[in-house]
């Protein structure tokens, strides 16, 4: 049946056991990419004519200032489908993207303030890049606090899809904001569309870093679903034979 | 490709942005290992709840066990 697909992805107990096997391929292939990325980027990467070296702080910036980004997408879209569908297991993954976009917008803040400092003389400026960023920030923190503001768990995942689709608006400014405002942050060095302004030497480790926050990103977006779904469906009896380590087997979707 | 300092100390230094560098480093895997590591915490913390759980209910019914004894008409 056409839109069976659809129902099971709607299940938690189907989202665990599909997701069971994926997680070792997962933490090694993030953990290899972003360990060679850094080495490659903090040891081989040249140095930048006109930064020096703390020019090499793009290589977790950039990833991070990217996922922040992406992360929004994911949890805003989860939002709308659970909302629209009625789907749980969608609300569950719009708060575990909550979490990891704080993370990662807070990353990319604080690597860019600590590269502001020699770059530019100052760790902060209001500018449009950073204050939206902030701003992308605070809507992640916004969502995390409303899911744990009501009793009811339904309530709490709509009010949050909610906020979540509203703060959408501020995707498109933060892409532009480097283009639509004068602002000291550059504007940006790869493009898919022309040849990017960055060295091959320069770019290779980059996009082995980009492709490891990726993959990082789908193994953590994935493990805090699981745990979610395990606290949430703690009752039944498929969760309290995973607690014992009973092997489940491949029943109905349920 | 080359490593492109001369010694580890250039290589913690790097021209007095070290401390920069490192620190954004430091940070960012800080952070992500928080991330990485947070679901197994919940993890260990929803499995000693259902022990406690399971530990409540099996007092609940050695009580309930015992007190029916008890009443048992001889």
């Amino acid at each position: 049946m056409a839109w069976q697909w659809f129902h099971r992805l709607g299940s938690p107990r189907w989202f665990y056991q599909k997701t069971s096997a994926w997680m070792p391929w997962l933490a090694l292939a993030s953990l290899l990419l972003i360990g060679a990325g850094s080495i490659w980027g903090l040891g081989f990467a040249p140095e930048d004519a006109k930064q020096g070296n703390s020019y090499r702080i793009i290589y977790i910036h950039v990833p991070a200032a990217f996922l922040a980004l992406a992360g929004y997408y994911i949890m805003a879209i989860s939002g709308a489908i659970g909302l629209i569908w009625k789907m749980k297991l969608s609300f569950v993954v719009m708060r575990a993207a909550a979490t990891l976009g704080a993370v990662l917008t807070f990353i990319a803040l604080f690597t860019g303030a600590v590269w502001g400092k020699p770059t530019w003389g100052t760790y902060w400026v209001w500018d449009a890049r950073i204050t939206s960023m902030l701003i992308l920030f605070f809507l992640y923190i916004g969502v995390i606090a409303l899911s744990h503001a009501f009793s009811r768990e339904q309530v709490a995942d709509k009010a949050c899809a909610l906020l979540a689709l509203v703060g959408t608006v501020n995707i498109p400014i933060i892409y532009k904001s480097v283009d639509w405002w004068f602002t000291l942050h550059q504007p940006a060095t790869i493009k898919f569309t022309q040849q990017s302004s960055i060295d091959p030497s320069m770019f290779y480790p980059l996009l082995t870093m980009i492709i490891g926050f990726y993959c990082l990103y789908a193994w953590t977006l994935i493990a805090h679903t699981r745990e979610k779904i395990l606290q949430r469906e703690w009752r039944t009896s498929w969760v309290q034979q995973v607690m014992r380590g009973e092997s489940l087997s491949e029943g109905k979707a349920g | 490709m080359q490593f492109q300092f001369d010694s580890l100390t250039a290589f913690l230094y790097m021209d007095g942005h070290g401390i920069f560098v490192w620190a954004a480093y430091g940070v960012t895997f800080a952070a992500l290992a928080a991330v990485a590591l947070y679901p197994r915490l919940q993890r260990r913390r929803l499995q000693r709840e259902l022990e406690r759980q399971r530990r409540i209910e099996s007092r609940r019914r050695s009580v309930q066990a015992s007190r029916a004894r008890e009443t048992e008409p001889a």
